[in-house]
């Protein structure tokens, strides 16, 4: 660590040393940030999303429809405010309430940059470190599933509480794997405190490769890969975003468990889950990305570590990791909730377990054998990492060769590639099922679904000769071989 | 001893934390047991909670606090409240006595034992000197400088069996528990999940979910059949035990064919009322 370096990073001991003035500051500059944050985070998800879909997204209000999600903002706050008749009501208003709070709270330990002066003053730019400051951040998470649980629950309703209850399986086994993803920073950083973890990725994580000195990367996402990729899998689920996004499942249960709220409370709702988004994507920058630390580029220059500067570095890394969740929603389909479960627990929770126990293992050793954690990581995690990748490369070929096959097949134009055994059919009991459907073309040979064979496409009024689309010509259905014309009259 | 007496001192903020969060706390406690409601008497014990990982962040333990609030709060009372959710929302406690007089012993008894409790602890600890956490761990500089130092060297030193054997006592009782609730399946005789996807594409008449009705712009009911794309309704979107309805057709233009059936909506429905007739109609069949 440099001179530089070392006066500018705050210590435990800079905190709780501020004039009032300077605090009320602090909170009114954390407020707005995470509020500005969420205005940004919605438009910038609305508009990227749309560009992954290739839409235009948002483009009506402000320039460039930039301020759309300020004018939503202010629509919600003036909508009817509707209390469900069968709602506990003392719970159903408390429950928006308890979700925002925490939200906010756990901003509060983030840092943000190094001590600056405001009006003369020298103060670190965060509102407040502790000896346990990141456990502030988790107890915040802890308190916000109250908030989604008693939604649900106070709503009197039954996909709220079916949310509701998604909600609290999934938040508690999720914090778990998040929890113990963050474990081995503590170990390597040998502190809880946000601002402590910035000062330990600052570099110094000098490599010997071969007689060639260099300064190796020093942030835990490169050190500590395994945790980084648990901690990002487990806030995916923890803020409940696609794909994880179970209690809000709207083809499942409507809205989950805000359906039956409206205007402000169902606004704070909104609020807590994107400012959740930023908190656990800011706590993502600072334990793993370096905090506001510039990143390798920029930190050639001298001053990049010093003034407001650093507010640039810490700010962009948030916006990336914003652009991380909304690039999962814009791809993943969204899991069932017995995979989701089992993958929690039976491949998240046991991963974090042993790679704590092996990074524990590697810090004794290192400490033993006085190996700088850069060597430890050159000489043992990369022969490891590489033995692990390989094995499940070939693990995962292995598992998916039927449907390797089956596909295969497919392109090659076998219909019913794998199963040439008929599984007995699977019938519901007799009462609910509603009349076959007797216009249309029965199902194909093939077993899959596959379009009717003679759709014919209507013209388009638009179009002003009226050329018939293809009429009386076969649609394609997509498959390589030629399709088998429809044997049977649709209509009967 | 005075030396240490003299050092331990309370401050303003952490005498006006007390007496506010002091009596929320107790509010909490209260209302835990006199709450009609199986959910509110959980939340009256989460402010209790929080109260008290309050406490223990200002009496200088703040890592009891986090784990006060991050264990027991956030994850102990979900499992409660999880439970009590199920339970359903209207279910209050019944307020007949099962046992006559059950209710003015249980409060005698209640009382008597704080009392008991209460007047216990204040004997014990009358004319104990005061040491403060600071001295309890070493002091600043000490053989450790902090709370999450200290607790973590006593766990793991002094305290190390205990700390086994409780994690022990831990794991047998979720194992235990999950043997009870485990309902042991012979192996292949329940399909999975792709084995019943699998045979319900190959065998079912209709793999994938029915139509909707046709709540579109001109219905608003489920008796109101979804439409095939030439415009006879279908079938498979008729609502069980409703009667389907014939909704209005589309403006001007009239109807050709009258009611349902393959030729009603052909026509010139929907194109006319778009200007446009041409090429429609006849032309298709």
């Amino acid at each position: 660590m440099s001179v530089l370096a070392a006066t500018d990073q705050p210590t435990l001991e800079d905190f709780g040393t501020d004039v009032w003035w300077i605090v009320v500051i602090k909170v009114v500059g954390v407020f707005g940030v995470l509020v500005v944050m969420t205005l940004f985070a919605i438009v910038f998800e609305r508009k990227v999303v749309a560009r992954m879909q290739q839409r235009s997204g948002p483009n009506r209000v402000g320039p460039r429809g930039y301020l759309q999600s300020l004018a939503d903002g202010l629509k919600l706050a003036f909508k009817e405010d509707v209390m469900p008749a069968m709602a506990d009501k003392p719970v159903y208003f408390i429950a928006p309430v308890v979700a925002t709070i925490p939200a906010f709270l756990a901003f509060s330990v983030i840092p943000l940059g190094p001590e600056v002066s405001i009006f003369g003053q020298q103060t670190p730019l965060q509102l407040i470190d502790a000896p346990i400051g990141v456990l502030i951040v988790l107890a915040c998470s802890a308190m916000g599933v109250y908030g989604i649980v008693l939604g649900g629950w106070a709503s009197g309703s039954t996909y709220p509480l079916l949310g509701g209850l998604r909600s609290a399986a999934q938040m508690v086994s999720y914090e778990i794997a998040m929890g113990l993803s963050i474990v081995a920073v503590f170990l390597y950083a040998g502190t809880m405190s946000t601002s402590e973890i910035v000062a330990a990725q600052a570099g110094g994580n000098e490599l010997d490769f071969f007689g060639l000195t260099f300064q190796g990367p020093s942030w835990y996402a490169v050190l500590l890969p395994v945790s980084f990729v648990i901690y990002v899998i487990a806030v995916v689920g923890e803020t409940n975003r696609a794909p994880f996004d179970l209690p809000e499942a709207e083809s499942e249960l409507v809205g989950g468990f805000h359906t039956e709220y409206s205007s402000l409370k169902f606004a704070l709702f909104f609020l807590a889950e994107y400012v959740n988004m930023v908190t656990v994507s800011a706590l993502a920058a600072t334990l793993f990305l370096g905090g506001w630390r510039a990143p390798w580029p920029i930190s050639v220059w001298d001053g990049a570590n010093t003034g407001w500067w650093p507010l640039l570095w810490f700010a962009g890394k948030v916006v990336a990791a914003l652009f991380v969740f909304i690039w999962l929603r814009g791809t993943l389909p969204r899991l069932r909730y017995d995979q989701f479960m089992r993958f929690g627990w039976k491949v998240l929770v046991p991963t974090a377990l042993v790679w704590i126990l092996a990074v524990a293992t590697m810090r004794t050793v290192s400490r033993e054998y006085d190996l700088s954690s850069g060597e430890v990581a050159l000489y043992v995690g990369v022969p490891i990492a590489a033995v692990v990748l390989g094995v499940l490369l070939v693990a995962s070929r292995r598992a998916n060769r039927d449907t390797r096959i089956a596909a295969l097949n497919a392109a090659a134009g076998s219909i019913n590639p794998t199963e040439p055994e008929v599984l007995p059919p699977v019938r519901t009991a007799g009462a609910r099922r509603r009349p076959a459907q007797r216009s249309g073309p029965a199902r194909a040979e093939g077993g899959f679904p596959i379009p009717p064979m003679d759709l014919v496409v209507p013209p388009s009024p638009r179009l002003g000769d009226g050329e018939p689309v293809a009429a009386g010509s076969v649609v394609s259905t997509g498959r390589r071989s030629r399709p088998t014309p429809a044997t049977e009259e649709p209509d009967a | 001893m005075t030396d240490v007496l003299a050092a331990v001192e309370i401050g303003t903020g952490e005498a006006v934390t007390f007496w506010v969060l002091g009596p929320i706390a107790l509010a909490g406690a209260l209302g835990m047991v006199f709450a009609r409601n199986a959910v509110h008497s959980a939340l009256f014990l989460v402010n209790t909670m929080l109260a008290l990982g309050v406490f223990y962040v200002v009496q200088e333990a703040p890592f009891l606090g986090a784990v006060q609030i991050i264990v027991y709060t956030g994850a102990i009372m979900i499992l409660f409240l999880f439970v009590l959710m199920l339970v359903g929302r209207d279910s209050s406690d019944s307020v007949v006595e099962t046992l006559r007089g059950q209710r003015v012993a249980a409060t005698v008894l209640g009382v008597g034992f704080a009392g008991l409790v209460g007047a216990g602890i204040a004997r014990a600890t009358q004319d104990l000197p005061v040491a403060g956490l600071e001295a309890v761990q070493g002091g600043a500089g000490g053989a450790a400088d902090g709370n999450i130092e200290a607790i973590a060297r006593l766990l793991f030193t002094r305290y190390l069996p205990a700390f086994e054997v409780t994690s022990a006592l831990l794991i047998t009782a979720a194992v235990g528990a999950m043997v009870l609730a485990h309902i042991e399946r012979e192996p292949g005789s329940r399909q999975t999940q792709k084995e019943l996807s699998r045979a319900r594409f190959l065998t079912s008449e209709h793999p994938q979910t029915l139509p909707g009705p046709g709540i579109y712009a001109r219905a608003n009911s489920i008796a109101a059949p979804g439409r095939l794309p030439d415009g006879s309704p279908s079938e498979a979107s008729f609502a069980t035990g409703v009667e389907p309805q014939v909704v209005d057709e589309l403006p001007p233009g009239g109807h050709s064919g009258g009611g349902w059936g393959p030729g009603a909506g052909r026509g010139d429905g929907p194109d006319g009322a778009l200007g446009t007739t041409r090429g429609t109609g006849g032309e298709l069949r």
